[in-house]
């Protein structure tokens, strides 16, 4: 007898342990294999661009603190320099070194999350999630000192930064530093050559490279497909073109390569910082900016590497104290259009994995 | 534990004497039930807590600290908490399904601690085909963890049950083929009387027999890196998404006592039960059931989880031929050499196994795991 089946809908999320926040993917299962997918998202929308257009732009970096809440700093220097280009302002070296400094930090934090939460998703029960946070504690407790908060920092300005570093900060990242290759080798030794994480990852969720670029994919995710662009590189922004350093990448584009991708960023990353602890010349941390900015009219696109790709700002001045346009780009929606391509014809496991490997974060593709 | 004592004494007179026999078999019958629920339970609260503070420290954070002293009591506080939760029921769920699923699923772990020795004759029934007996019973869980799936009329839940519907039917029959090596050396069912064979343990007679029973075991509770039935970053919690208050508790009762169960079996079959020098022989079958359990607290820190696919290819292609190879090694050697020295056996054992599981891991990619070579 032939028994009748067909294919049921499924909700993963908005609420739900691996969505990473409130998304939600309406996925079609036939049985365990995921058929089709929809991701459905909006649930944490708070119309931030709109909210930029009656704020001076000052007013408008603790905004840009919660699109990505875990990239804080990075959405900060991307949102300072768009206004410095559509000012024209000028910001003294020291300052760029402290943003440099910033900016690579947030970086390993966030791909430490990102690494944590990918193989939490795997079914690693917390245990390298957890480990990963104990190293993102101490970022966490470098940044408190130069700015005194611990999520949404709030320390770019316009022209610089809030403040100077503080006299302990030094010695702290400098012991950080000779920490943290260690913890790195200590997270490839737990789980990066073993056995089940290979056969759940390995060639699991492939984003080829003519995919990843069609997409407009960018990041990680662009790179664990093979392709060799990074804005620091391709765009130098602030003092990037100073440092020496590689652009890992991958060969195939699974999710065992943008695992091995984000850790391996994360080694540039602390090269990077220690280049530029040494070059930091002393001076000032923030140039002359008018408390209300009027910039020209015109318009101005400042874009930077941010942990998950490329973050842009779009900015349309009239002359006002407030933008008359923001405009986002947020890297995890970007790279969130390859999802239905990668997810189709895996199954459910594998679906939360893949997904798990694009790394997002909700507060910046809702806005 | 004088009394204890006293009374085991006392069960060693009565066991002398046919158990349907009326007042020894009552008083028996009685004793040893209330001691099991008391043991069960009160040994739940413990790996509990185990798990809570073992797995706390694995992962560089405390674990529970704030109830009595060292967080022992945060067992007690979780079932005080869990016992005043309001009981949920879903609208379109099937009202009597649901409310017998926990049940179904928790008498079986119990009734598993019946034939299992904790000292020379302290056991409910000394049942002839003991083990069998260990292995019917404890398949019994999955009609009230697929009660639950169905029951619950949840597509989470339904999925977590199809999946753990799928894991024992297929690790049961390694987890058989493996304790079958056992009973071929003992010569006998009865799980008493494999424990007084055991002058050597039998993990040293049997190391690859161990690790198929540990490995089919893990997967046969759901135990970490097998534990999809309950996968919660993929399905919520699986088969008891819809469950609240008591009936969830049951759930969580039935997950530990059933790993304190296979620790128990495993302790009986391979560790030599409650032989032991110096300590009394209870002590001694409490340390070990606790000693295999952090093991499978190990694992579960560690490991991540395999896939469904490969959750049978792994129990098909890898557990299966072994435990057919291994039985046959074990038949042969019993066989061939009833009266051999063990400390040859051992050694033969010991290279036999890491001999098999390096070729057989390397033919076991061959006929694939759901591991693609890019």
């Amino acid at each position: 007898m032939a028994l009748k089946t067909e294919p049921f809908v499924l909700n993963l999320g908005p609420v739900h342990p691996s969505t990473h926040g409130v998304f939600r993917m309406r996925a079609t299962l036939d049985g365990e294999v995921v058929v089709d997918i929809e991701p459905v998202f909006g649930y944490l929308h708070r119309g931030v661009e709109k909210l930029t257009e009656q704020r001076t732009y000052t007013g408008i970096i603790p905004l840009t603190d919660r699109l990505d809440y875990i990239a804080s700093m990075s959405n900060n220097l991307a949102y300072v320099l768009a206004v410095e280009k559509l000012a024209g302002i000028k910001v003294p070296e020291r300052a760029e070194y402290i943003r440099v400094i910033m900016a690579e930090l947030q970086r390993v934090a966030a791909l430490l999350i990102a690494v944590g939460s990918f193989l939490n998703d795997c079914g690693a029960y917390f245990t390298p999630f957890l480990y990963m946070f104990r190293e993102r504690e101490r970022i966490v407790d470098l940044f408190e000192m130069v700015s005194g908060q611990r999520l949404t920092y709030n320390y770019m300005r316009i022209g610089g930064v809030s403040q100077d570093i503080p006299a302990e900060f030094m010695p702290a990242l400098r012991k950080f530093l000779d920490m943290m290759p260690r913890f790195l080798d200590e997270y490839d030794q737990l789980l990066m050559q073993n056995e089940i994480l290979l056969a759940r990852a390995k060639g699991v969720g492939i984003l080829t490279r003519e995919q990843a670029i069609n997409c407009s994919a960018s990041g990680p995710v662009l790179r664990a497909s093979g392709v060799k662009w990074d804005i620091r590189k391709a765009d130098p922004y602030s003092v990037y073109d100073r440092f020496e350093f590689d652009i890992p990448t991958g060969t195939v584009g699974d999710c065992y390569d943008r695992y091995r991708q984000r850790v391996a960023e994360m080694r540039q990353s602390l090269r990077i910082i220690k280049q530029a602890m040494e070059q930091m010349p002393p001076g000032p941390v923030k140039a002359e900016v008018p408390h209300l900015l009027h910039p020209p009219v015109g318009e101005a696109y400042g874009r930077i590497e941010a942990p998950k790709g490329e973050l842009g700002f779009y900015l349309v001045s009239d002359n006002s104290i407030a933008p008359y346009r923001c405009h986002i780009r947020p890297p995890s929606l970007i790279n969130l259009t390859a999802l239905r391509d990668m997810i189709r014809g895996w199954k459910v496991a594998d679906a939360i994995i893949i997904f798990g490997s694009i790394d997002i974060t909700v507060g910046e593709i809702d806005r | 534990m004088a009394i204890i004592d006293f009374v085991i004494n006392n069960q060693i007179h009565l066991q002398a004497v046919p158990p349907d026999w009326p007042g020894g078999f009552w008083w028996h019958w009685l004793f040893f039930t209330v001691v099991i629920i008391g043991f069960v339970l009160t040994l739940v609260m413990g790996v509990i807590y185990i798990e809570r503070r073992g797995m706390g420290r694995m992962q560089s954070r405390l674990g529970p600290n704030r109830t009595g002293p060292f967080g022992l009591l945060q067992p007690v506080a979780d079932a005080v908490k869990v016992l005043l939760k309001e009981n949920i029921v879903p609208v379109a769920a099937d009202k009597v399904v649901h409310w017998l699923a926990p049940v179904i699923a928790f008498a079986p772990a119990l009734m598993i601690f019946a034939v299992i020795p904790f000292q020379n004759g302290a056991l409910l029934a000394d049942l002839n085909i003991g083990i069998l007996y260990v292995v019917a019973i404890s398949s019994v869980t999955t009609i009230g963890v697929f009660m639950a799936g169905w029951g619950s009329s949840n597509k989470y839940s339904l999925l977590g049950a199809m999946r753990n519907v799928a894991a024992v039917v297929s690790y049961e029959i390694p987890l058989v083929l493996a304790i079958v090596g056992v009973v071929l050396i003992a010569g006998s069912l009865s799980l008493n009387q494999i424990v007084l064979a055991q002058n050597i343990p039998f993990i040293l007679l049997q190391p690859l027999g161990f690790l198929l029973f540990f490995a089919a075991g893990c997967a046969e509770i759901n135990r970490s890196p097998f534990d999809l039935m309950e996968a919660d970053s993929e399905i919520v919690a699986g088969f008891h998404t819809e469950y609240s208050g008591m009936k969830f508790a049951m759930f969580y009762l039935v997950e530990y006592a059933e790993a304190v169960a296979i620790a128990a079996i495993i302790t009986t079959l391979f560790l030599a039960g409650w032989k032991g020098p110096l300590l009394p022989p209870w002590l001694w079958f409490i340390i070990k059931v606790l000693v295999v359990f952090f093991a499978m607290v190990w694992t579960r820190t560690t490991l991540p989880r395999i896939r469904i696919d490969q959750l049978m290819a792994f129990a098909w292609k890898f557990l299966f031929p072994l435990a057919l190879i291994n039985l046959v090694i074990t038949a042969i050697q019993v066989l061939a050499w009833p009266t051999a020295l063990p400390w040859i056996t051992i050694i033969i054992n010991l290279a036999i196994m890491a001999i098999l599981v390096l070729i057989w891991s390397k033919f076991f990619f061959k006929l694939g795991w759901g591991r693609i070579e890019v």
